[in-house]
């Protein structure tokens, strides 16, 4: 299964195609299960990149756990979290925020 | 210090202009970001894991109160409250928005510093010894001609788009702390018989994927031929320099493919149409920047070693502070601290807003307002009067910057890694906050003695793994993190690369193989005198090797 990410040009931060936008997290990102949906969510990431929404375009391999997408790559596992060394920073810190609450 | 006169302030302001137009034209979407790429790699500013970042040039790694306290800002308004000094004696932040850095660039030029040239195929930021100045056993302090090269090469019509990025290092002493022999030009400031300056030339080194140590191509070099000699070698490697392969278009590449003589002898060739034109350089200009750094008025202070003793008696902790991180100043009553950026478990080379400050401070109160970045990611006071050190140490203390560790294990040179690096195949941070709280005992660390460990998690390795007594390279294997092991590497005046010990060690085994090779280290050493890397030059790796493998090959 594949996935689409990006980084916005504005701010440079990591962000993954879900639900006919730009999403901050991983999780619920669209998955592509096929060539045909790859190609779809290609062309996508090929006109918000022409459209100068997003820079650094790429599909990348996901699946799915407890519900939640997840990149396979550790690279891009930390993309989708923040630095390891930081659980205060990047996408993990809301979370944690999150589950604080 | 150097200071900007009209004409830099003018260039420097022009660029930030410059540069806000082209990010203003980037974000209404007016250049695509394939013009806009190299446009702004010109102006520092990078494309990383989880945003951008932005390296800012640090002169020679020499700033002062005003500009370090001008980077706490920056890390508290534009970024995450922190930023990171590297190994170019640079500092990087981490989270910058595109839209900010045109703010950023113009805070920086109100404190004369700017973001150009350090990135893409040109001439980078020029290091020194970061004892520049201070060291007792100096020539001459190396920055004023560090000074003249950056203003040499700064938008060098000639030389901005070099087969690849071109790096220069400056020495003044014998005991080379600038690592000038991992240099595609390293330069030692020395004097001849007749009592005049110059520069032995090295040329081809380098680190990377293929790491050559740099070779000595001209022993004196008189200072007025500086940059007529260096733009000849600047021109026979801009013609020759391979293009067709980025990994081979390094200098040392050239250097290694042509062979020494002839290297040497194109560059002496071009040099003989140069070396009496415009660009020797007259006296006056080298004593004018001369001139710049003057060192600070040092009155004598000579109550400072009764002030040490006693402070000594009083504190252990001052004293293990003292023995380590504390080196010999050229005038008798001074001394040059280092102040670790590697806090035991801490992040090497990080520093909060809030401690870029506390140093501002300590460095104007105590430190004639100078500062430097060590090319191992620290911060060093270059003139603190002894009869101070305890007030400096104190101060420290409590923004938590007093760790003793200088040269010992824990002080790691890592690069930031997968953590936060586009280009990294295995994280660098985490495996030297591991291999430091192993060592985390201070005791264990002195009894170990200096030890150089340097950790990089790509090939490219902006951790110097190579040149680390210890090196580890982080790179990926079947999905996973890998840690490859290499001994013996120094970068010093007696520069060598480190072997690759043998197969490499997953995250969970790495700390166990260093603290392995440490312990075979202790127990083969003839005297706790004989430091690690006299240890391996004297035994080579079997023993270290049968330490870490010798149960594979059994049990196989």
């Amino acid at each position: 299964m594949k996935i689409l990410t990006a980084n916005r040009l504005t701010d440079g931060i990591a962000v993954w195609y879900a639900d006919g936008g730009w999403a901050e997290t991983v999780d619920h990102a669209d998955l592509a299960h096929d060539k045909a949906a790859e190609d779809r969510l290609e062309a996508i990431g090929a006109k918000a990149y022409a459209d100068n929404e997003v820079v650094d375009v790429n599909l990348i391999d996901a699946e799915v756990v407890n519900g939640v997408v997840e990149p396979v790559r550790l690279r891009e596992k930390i993309r989708a979290a923040g630095p390891t060394i930081h659980p205060d920073l990047g996408k993990q810190a809301s979370r944690q925020a999150e589950r604080a609450a | 210090m150097y200071r900007y006169d009209e004409f830099d302030h003018d260039f420097v302001r022009a660029r930030v202009a410059e540069f806000s137009d082209q990010v203003e034209r980037r974000l209404s979407g007016e250049i695509t970001e394939d013009q806009f790429r190299p446009l702004r790699l010109m102006n520092g500013v990078y494309l990383q894991l989880h945003a951008y970042m932005l390296r800012i040039a640090v002169p020679y790694g020499t700033l002062n109160g005003k500009q370090l306290r001008m980077l706490g800002h920056i890390a508290r308004k534009y970024d995450k409250g922190y930023g990171h000094f590297t190994t170019r004696q640079n500092i990087q932040f981490n989270w910058p928005a595109l839209s900010d850095i045109p703010a950023i660039l113009a805070d920086l030029a109100s404190v004369e510093m700017h973001a150009i040239q350090t990135s893409g195929n040109c001439i980078r930021n020029v290091t020194a010894d970061h004892f520049a100045g201070a060291a007792a056993d100096e020539v001459a302090d190396p920055r004023p001609y560090a000074e003249i090269l950056r203003q040499w090469s700064s938008v060098h019509p000639e030389f901005s788009f070099l087969p690849r990025k071109f790096k220069i290092a400056v020495t003044g002493a014998e005991r080379d702390r600038a690592a000038i022999q991992t240099h595609d030009i390293g330069l030692h400031l020395k004097k001849n018989a007749a009592g005049e300056l110059g520069f032995a030339v090295y040329v081809g080194g380098g680190q990377g994927r293929t790491p050559m140590v740099a070779k000595k191509i001209r022993d004196f070099l008189p200072e007025a031929d500086l940059l007529s000699y260096c733009t000849a070698i600047l021109r026979v490697y801009n013609l020759y320099g391979r293009r067709d392969n980025k990994y081979k278009a390094r200098i040392k590449i050239l250097v290694h493919e042509t062979g020494v003589e002839e290297i040497s002898r194109q560059v002496e060739a071009e040099w003989q149409e140069l070396k009496d034109a415009e660009l020797k350089l007259p006296e006056a200009d080298i004593r004018a920047i001369d001139a710049y750094f003057a060192p600070p008025q040092l009155v004598d202070r000579p109550e400072g070693d009764a002030a040490v003793k006693l402070a000594r008696l009083d504190s252990k902790s001052f004293s293990d502070w003292l023995d380590q991180n504390v080196v010999t100043h050229r005038h008798p009553d001074y001394a040059a601290v280092t102040i670790s950026l590697k806090g035991i478990g801490e992040v090497p080379g990080d520093a909060t807003d809030s401690q870029m400050e506390a140093v501002a401070d300590i460095a104007e109160k105590y430190a004639f307002d100078e500062l430097r970045v060590s090319h191992e990611q620290n911060l060093i006071l270059p003139h603190v009067a002894r009869a101070d050190l305890k007030a400096v140490y104190d101060a420290l203390v409590d923004i938590g910057l007093a760790t003793a560790n200088s040269n010992l294990i824990s002080d790691i040179i890592s690069c930031p890694g997968l953590d936060y690096c586009a280009l990294a195949t295995a994280r660098s941070i985490p495996i030297a906050q591991e291999i430091s709280l192993r060592f985390a005992s201070l005791e264990r660390q002195r009894e170990i003695g200096e030890l150089k460990l340097k950790i990089s998690g790509c090939i490219n390795a902006c951790g110097h793994h190579h040149v680390g007594h210890i090196g580890i390279l982080g790179v990926e294997k079947k999905g996973s993190e890998l840690y490859q092991v290499t001994l013996g590497g120094s970068a010093d005046e007696n520069t060598s690369v480190g072997e690759i010990i043998g197969r490499g060690f997953s995250s969970e085994e790495i700390t166990d193989a260093i603290e392995q090779i440490v312990d075979t280290y202790l127990g083969l050493r003839l005297s706790p005198s004989e430091r690690f890397i006299d240890a391996y030059r004297r035994v080579g790796p079997a023993p270290f090797k049968e330490a870490l493998y010798a149960g594979e090959t059994k049990a196989a």
